[in-house]
C-alpha cells in the first residue's frame, strides 16, 4: 500500500502524459519517464465492455505503484455515460490525486461530480476536499462557459481545451499556425487567469511530425499555458526544455526577489534592478521563475 | 461468491494476464500457464488463490494465462473475471473491502 502526500492544487504542471488505465505494461512504470503528471484514462482509450476491468487495474495500480512525485490525475468517463459514478468511487477510494472532468460544459457539470467525490470521500474515510478536479473543455458551450467552470470549486486545479472534439464541432482541422483554434485557446486563458487556475493545452497527435510538435509547443509558451496534454513519452523532453526558464530570466528574477526582500526590510517599495524599476507586482512572478528553475534542476537555491 | 458463468478479464499483451473463471463443484480447479513460471509461478498461484478467498470463491475452475503480469494485475484480472462471472463488475465494487 502506498500512501500518498495530499495532492497540492498549484504545482508545477508542464507536461500531463495520458495511459490507458486498461493497459497493465503501460502504467505499471509510468514514472519512470519524468512527466510532472500522468493521465490515467478511463475514457476514450478503454473499449466500452472493458470499462470495468479498467477500474479493478486502476484500482490496484493506485494502491500499489509507487509513483514518487509524479502527480496521478485519472481521467473519467463523461457526464452522459453510465460510468461516470463508480469511476468516481475508483478514484476516491484509489487515492488519485486528481480527477479529469471529460467533456465538462458548465459549472454544474463540475458540482455534479464535486458532489460524488465528497460522497466517495466520505464513503472511503478519505480527507475531504483531498481529491483535486481539473476540468477538459471540448466544446463552444465548453470554452464560452470557462470562467464559471474554472471558479466552480476550491478543488479545481485547472482547465485543458481537448482539440479533437473541440475541432470536430467547429468543423476545422489541425492548421502549422493554430489559427483554428487561436480564440479558444486564448478564451480559455483568460478564464482560467481570471479565476486563478492552470490552464493546459491539447495534446499533438501526429508523433512523425516533430517540427508542428515543437512549433505548437512554443505557441503554448508564448500564450501563457502552464503546460500541455502529451501521448507520447518522446514529446517530454521538448515541452521541459522550452517551458524552462532562461539563464538571464533566473538571474534576474533572484535579483528582483533579493533585492526586494532588502528593500522592503528598509521600508522602500519601489527600487530599480539593473536600470529596471521594480515593485512588489513583480514579485509573484520572479518566484514563479525561481520556483521553475529548481523543478527544471537549474537552480539550486534558497530564496523560495 | 459464487461463480454463476464463464467470465473472462485480461488479455495476452506483455505485463498481463488472461484469467478464465467457471462454475465448479469441488473446491478451486486451478490451471496456471505463465511465460516466467519457474521464477515465479508459485508466487502466482498464491496470488491468485488468496484473492480468490477474499472474494470467497469457494468453488471454480480457474484458468490462468500470464504473461509477466505483476502481482496487482493478476489480482485486477482474477477480481474483474469473478465480479463479471456474477454480473456484478459494473458498480458497488467494495473498493477497499473485499477488493485490495
Amino acid at each position: 500500500m502506498i500512501p500518498r502526500p495530499r495532492p497540492e492544487r498549484f504545482r508545477l504542471r508542464r507536461t500531463m502524459m495520458f495511459m490507458n488505465a486498461q493497459k497493465p505494461g503501460l502504467i505499471k512504470d509510468a514514472y519512470i519517464y519524468g512527466c510532472d503528471s500522468i493521465m490515467l484514462d478511463l475514457e476514450d482509450a478503454v473499449a466500452e465492455n472493458q470499462k470495468d476491468a479498467a477500474r479493478f487495474s486502476l484500482y490496484h495500480a493506485l494502491k500499489t505503484i509507487d509513483y514518487g512525485d509524479t502527480e496521478v490525475i485519472v481521467r473519467i468517463n463523461g457526464l452522459d455515460t453510465p460510468h461516470w459514478q463508480e469511476d468516481i468511487r475508483v478514484c476516491v477510494a484509489g487515492g488519485a490525486d486528481g480527477i479529469r472532468i471529460a467533456k465538462c460544459e458548465s459549472a454544474q457539470d463540475v458540482l455534479t461530480v464535486e458532489k460524488a467525490v465528497e460522497k466517495a470521500e466520505e464513503e472511503f474515510g478519505v480527507e475531504k476536499g483531498r481529491t483535486l478536479l481539473m476540468a477538459a473543455l471540448e466544446s463552444p458551450k465548453g470554452i464560452l462557459n470557462a470562467y464559471e467552470i474554472c471558479s466552480a470549486s476550491e478543488r479545481m486545479l485547472g482547465v485543458a481545451i481537448s482539440g479533437g472534439d473541440f475541432r470536430k464541432c467547429m468543423q476545422t482541422k489541425p492548421t502549422p499556425d493554430g489559427i483554428d483554434m487561436v480564440t479558444a485557446r486564448g478564451m480559455m486563458l483568460i478564464a482560467a487567469r481570471a479565476a486563478g487556475v492552470q490552464c493546459f493545452d491539447t495534446v499533438f497527435t501526429n508523433l512523425d511530425d516533430q517540427e508542428g510538435f515543437e512549433a505548437e509547443v512554443l505557441q503554448n509558451k508564448a500564450m501563457g499555458f502552464d503546460g500541455k496534454s502529451l501521448i507520447n513519452p518522446k514529446q517530454i523532453r521538448f515541452v521541459h526544455q522550452v517551458f524552462a526558464p532562461t539563464e538571464k530570466e533566473i538571474i534576474q528574477a533572484e535579483k528582483i526577489v533579493r533585492a526586494y526582500r532588502e528593500q522592503s526590510a528598509a521600508g522602500v517599495g519601489v527600487f530599480t534592478v539593473d536600470g529596471k524599476m521594480i515593485d512588489i507586482a513583480f514579485i509573484p512572478g520572479a518566484e514563479r521563475t525561481l520556483k521553475l528553475a529548481r523543478a527544471c534542476g537549474l537552480w539550486e537555491g534558497d530564496l523560495v | 461468491m459464487e461463480i454463476l458463468k464463464p467470465a473472462m478479464a485480461g488479455t495476452l499483451e506483455s505485463s498481463d494476464a488472461q484469467v478464465m473463471v467457471e462454475p465448479g463443484e469441488d473446491g478451486i480447479e486451478l490451471s496456471l500457464e505463465s511465460s516466467v513460471m519457474n521464477q515465479y509461478g508459485r508466487q502466482i498461484k498464491a496470488t491468485v488463490l488468496e484473492t480468490l478467498e477474499r472474494l470467497g470463491v469457494e468453488n471454480a475452475r480457474v484458468a490462468v494465462v500470464d504473461k509477466g503480469a505483476l502481482d496487482c494485475t493478476i489480482k485486477a484480472r482474477v477480481e474483474c473475471a469473478v465480479f463479471r462471472s456474477c454480473g456484478q463488475s459494473a458498480e458497488n465494487i467494495p473498493w477497499g473491502g473485499a477488493v485490495k
